[in-house]
């Protein structure tokens, strides 16, 4: 009996694929959405809180004690909490995503622009820059390689996180998931986490490859 | 000194920083004058960074005027100023995102230049500080610490500015890469006739490049401003004496070159001269021994007792080689070599053309004269 259920419900059902390619398709396509749309708004929310900080050298304490809170939230519970609020659509599950990425990015950024020697801002002040020329043009291309760790770790997190957004139906590939899970059907949650953690993988190398080809003066420091 | 307007000229210059119950530097007059090097020292404490950093306004003066080339370093915006002043500091501060050539053409891209003209600076300035054109597109961690503070020297002398300011520019580096930049600093302002203010702790440092010191004390307190022959000669205070040692004499040995003391023929005289004249020459300068030449070179010692009428000096034996010095050589080193020769004269040599000859004890009346430079020839003490 055991077996023949094993045997009916393998890991991996390869018909799936393409008897539900479009299932699969969107909500792939929705996992990387929601991704970008989070770690791209973390990463400006993020950018004005590091630039605070840096302005304001009192406020980091605030500042990451107050990001350190959010990203202590227990995913389900913000989701769910939320949900109360602002039902069940994008926002609602875009705004805990969100606050997840800003403890990484907003002490990254930071770390970026405090690895600015200081020798290297005293020599562009004598040498007559302004100061937006200082920031576009030495400050933020020697923070580069900082924000591009602090995205790559984001990044990873939040496809990760993405998953869990299932339990108020935008979860992507974790919609596949829990669906695998209600049905006892190992098939789609096979995929779905599969993909998933292949999308992850991806990501990553891109962030990567950014970073490479942004810094070419920084290659030998950087690390797959 | 000089009836022309200094290149800088601080007057009253002071400045407290908020907090501090003491000013950092207080009344500071100074004028530096147009092509020379100027050296802050003193101790930690007397406000040379301070000063250096106030001519270029990263530190804003409390109160007081700083002139450069008359113009009130406060009457232009701050960028405008600095684009204006080369600057080079210990860390050097090269963009280590930026290759070495666009380094060197930070200030001119600043001010708009075109490319080519950018281009062609750029290719001009590493010629001028030693370095290989092939180091261009590289970037500054993949130079060694001398090489990244030339290119330092580069990017400040980029846009031509009249004026340097160095703030222990060879602090970094071990000593004989510092020895090796001191002296291309130098045969480089031979050249481009800046107006230098460097800073430094390394009183070896401002004897050997400085037109003059300033020797400041805590509190931005003027001890002393004098050329460095001056200032070891003539310490203007206890405070003066104790900063530069007990071995100033020894120091000035460095400072001065056998070129810097008068001319001396000594007991040498032509190979045709007559047995009287050489005779005299000897007793002149009571020496046993007697030196020929042939109008030109040095030829070689012979023994005085050999000296007799009617025989040609040009018959008798002679002793080479002789103890030699160049006319640039410092005064220690022409000591050394006397030191270490049996006689103790050394011939000064320039490209095998007999200069004259120098001692022990002419080194010793240079140094106990008012000054080696103008008046060697005076009494010993």
């Amino acid at each position: 009996m055991l077996l023949a259920t094993r045997a009916a419900n393998p890991l991996i059902r390869w018909s799936y694929f393409t008897e539900q390619w479009d299932r699969i398709q969107e909500a792939l396509l929705q996992h990387i959405q929601l991704t970008l749309l989070a770690v791209a708004a973390g990463f400006v929310i993020s950018a004005g809180l590091a630039f605070l900080g840096l302005r304001y050298r009192w406020s980091i304490g605030p500042i990451t004690l107050f990001a350190a809170t959010l990203y202590t939230i227990p995913s389900v519970a913000f989701f769910g909490v939320l949900v109360n609020y602002l039902g069940l659509g994008l926002l609602t599950a875009l705004i805990p995503l969100t606050a997840f990425t800003i403890l990484i990015l907003v002490t990254n950024i930071m770390d970026g622009f405090n690895a600015v020697p200081a020798p290297v801002r005293e020599a562009a002040d004598g040498m007559g820059l302004t100061p937006s020329q200082r920031l576009f043009t030495v400050e933020i291309p020697i923070a580069v390689p900082y924000m591009i760790n602090g995205l790559r770790i984001a990044t990873v997190t939040t496809v990760g996180l993405v998953t869990v957004a299932a339990i108020i139906g935008y979860g992507g590939l974790g919609r596949l998931i829990l669906d695998g899970l209600r049905r006892t059907f190992w098939t789609p949650l096979t995929i779905g986490a599969s993909l998933s953690i292949l999308l992850a993988l991806l990501f990553d190398l891109l962030f990567y490859a950014l970073g490479v080809w942004l810094t070419p003066w920084a290659k030998r420091k950087q690390t797959l | 000194m000089t009836t022309s307007t200094p290149a800088i000229r601080l007057r009253g210059v002071t400045k407290r920083f908020p907090g501090s119950a003491q000013d950092a530097v207080s009344d500071l007059d100074l004028d530096v004058e147009q092509g020379s090097i100027v050296v802050l020292i003193g101790p930690s404490g007397c406000g040379k960074t301070t000063t250096l950093r106030m001519i270029n306004r990263l530190i804003e003066l409390t109160s007081g005027t700083i002139e450069i080339e008359g113009e009130d370093v406060t009457g232009l915006p701050t960028t405008q100023l600095r684009r204006g002043i080369g600057y080079v500091i210990q860390q050097v501060g090269l963009f280590p995102h930026r290759t070495i050539e666009a380094n060197i053409a930070t200030v001119p891209r600043t001010l708009g230049w075109d490319k080519a003209r950018i281009r062609a600076r750029v290719e001009e300035l590493v010629d001028v500080v030693g370095i290989d054109r092939e180091m261009l597109t590289r970037y500054p961690d993949e130079l060694s610490g001398g090489q990244q503070q030339r290119i330092g020297v580069a990017r400040a002398l980029a846009a031509d500015p009249p004026v340097l300011l160095m703030d222990e520019p060879f602090g970094a580096v071990d000593p004989i890469v510092r020895t090796r930049l001191q002296d291309e600093l130098l045969e480089l302002q031979s050249r481009v006739h800046k107006t230098i203010v460097l800073v430094t702790h390394d009183l070896d440092e401002a004897i050997k490049i400085a037109d003059k010191i300033v020797l400041l004390n805590v509190g931005g307190v003027v001890e002393q401003y004098a050329s460095p022959d001056q200032l070891l000669r003539e310490p203007a205070s206890a405070f003066v004496a104790s900063f530069i040692g007990e071995d100033r004499s020894m120091r000035r040995l460095n400072l001065a070159t056998v070129a810097d003391l008068p001319y001396h023929q000594g007991p040498v005289v032509h190979l045709d001269a007559s047995s009287a004249e050489a005779r005299a020459a000897m007793e002149d300068e009571g020496s046993e021994w007697l030196g020929l030449t042939d109008g030109e070179r040095f030829l070689g010692w012979v023994d005085g007792i050999e000296v007799v009428d009617g025989r040609h000096l040009g018959d008798l034996d002679r002793f080479l080689p002789a103890a030699q010095v160049r006319p640039d050589s410092s005064l220690r080193g022409a000591m050394e070599v006397i030191l270490n020769s049996r006689t103790t004269v050394a011939v000064i040599d320039d490209d095998g053309r007999f200069g004259g000859t120098v001692t022990l004890e002419r080194i010793r009346r240079a140094l106990a004269a008012p000054s080696a430079d103008t008046n060697g020839d005076g009494r010993g003490a």
